[in-house]
């Protein structure tokens, strides 16, 4: 496609009621989806609610549905997804909608929350540093894990949410599984007790399509994999 | 149409394994039910007369090639789960599939 040839862009509007709204944006050399509904808020409607902050994919605030897939849009060029010259942007599936392309993230994160995606430390401050190898089995899991920008990506694209939206999901599964890998946390069973909770790891059904859709490569079904072992083996062992 | 997000074999794999799935448990009754007919030999002849026909008989095939994608998927499902986990997830889905077709071709030909 041609650079100056224009492109037609179909954006949502409104709440969870809402309709699609057609725009026609100018093609640009290494345009991104989020170059592209900048560009309408800014000169076609500055009305359209959207969010984003870095611009470099590390934010992870930027996520929408293009062409039916959801994609973090700061990084998603124009060319690699437009298909027959148009797009359709939608807010991300499996969250309430705010306002066109914004949805309301409180329920994401209080599944972080829920499922102690935290580090809760066993000594204090005072202590000396406990050491880690890098070269550690735990370490190396975390390390795969750890890189996650909370976009909500794999989120929108697991039908697990979809089908109950209490299920605790891809992102706070994968950080659980980071945090059951931290070797200095005090009370490691804890993750476990709270990520194989009613709405937990049980659920997942390996479809994969978090990790088919995680922007940053990370493997979510490969850490909720991790944590039903990990679960099977401490209560095997009573520890559950 | 497979919705966009969906469309990747670890999706079609999921799916053909809830669709294989649901059909055993229509199915399964029915098997136990003339199974259930050997109490009475009369009857039990006159099932197998019936599925001696070749539409049952296709059937009975197309009942075997599921219940043999069902198997190999679960038991790709399950190593998932339990093993260590591996990075050839796409690989092992082409290989299940791979096996249930085989299966599927032995049991036409009468080998097993
Ligand atoms: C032959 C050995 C079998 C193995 C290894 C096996 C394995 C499995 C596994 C691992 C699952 C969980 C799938 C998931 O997490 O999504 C499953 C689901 C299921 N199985 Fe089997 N199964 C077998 C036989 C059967 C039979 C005989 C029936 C029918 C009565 C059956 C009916 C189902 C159904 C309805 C589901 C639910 C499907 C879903 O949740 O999507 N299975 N099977
Ligand atoms: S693998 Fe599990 S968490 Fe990932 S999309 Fe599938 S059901 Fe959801
Ligand atoms: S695991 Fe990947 S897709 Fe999911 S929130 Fe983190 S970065 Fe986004
Ligand atoms: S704007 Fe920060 S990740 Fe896209």
């Amino acid at each position: 496609m041609s650079p100056d040839a224009g492109i037609e862009v179909r954006i949502w509007r409104g709440g969870a009621q809402g309709r699609y709204e057609t725009f026609r944006a100018p093609r640009r050399e290494n345009q991104t989806v989020l170059d592209i509904v900048t560009w309408i808020q800014r000169e076609a409607d500055p009305t359209l609610a959207y969010r984003f902050a870095c611009r470099v994919g590390v934010c992870g605030s930027c996520a929408m549905t293009v062409n039916g897939k959801p994609r973090w849009t700061c990084r998603t060029h124009v060319s690699k997804v437009a298909s027959g010259g148009r797009l359709t942007i939608a807010p991300l599936r499996n969250l309430t909608v705010i306002k066109d392309l914004a949805c309301e993230m409180t329920p994401f994160f209080e599944k972080w929350r829920r499922a102690r995606g935290r580090f809760e430390a066993a000594i204090s401050r005072d202590d000396p540093l406990v050491p880690v190898s890098p070269e550690s089995p735990e370490r190396r899991a975390a390390d795969a894990a750890i890189e996650c920008i909370n976009c909500a990506v794999c989120h929108a694209a697991c039908d697990v949410v979809a089908w109950r939206g209490d299920y605790l999901g891809p992102a706070a599964l994968n950080r659980a599984w980071a945090a059951w890998n931290d070797v200095r946390d005090g009370d490691r069973t804890a993750v476990l007790a709270a990520a194989g909770a009613e709405a937990g790891c049980g659920n997942c059904h390996s479809h994969q399509s978090c990790a088919e859709h995680c922007p940053v490569g990370i493997n979510p079904t490969r850490s909720i994999a991790g944590l039903k072992r990990a679960g099977l083996a401490a209560l095997l062992r009573g520890a559950l | 149409m497979i919705r966009p997000a969906r469309n990747h074999p670890g999706y079609w794999a999921f799916l053909l394994h809830r669709l294989t799935g649901l059909t055993l448990v229509l199915f399964l009754p029915a098997h136990f039910l003339v199974l259930g007919l050997a109490l009475d030999a009369a009857a039990l002849d006159g099932a197998i007369a019936w599925t001696a026909r070749p539409l049952v008989k296709f059937g009975e095939w197309g009942i075997v090639v599921l219940l043999a994608a069902h198997m190999t998927g679960g038991v790709r499902l399950l190593m998932l789960e339990l093993l260590p986990w591996s990075e050839r997830q796409k690989t092992r889905i082409a290989v299940s599939l791979g096996l249930a077709a085989m299966f599927g071709v032995a049991f036409a030909l009468g080998l097993v």
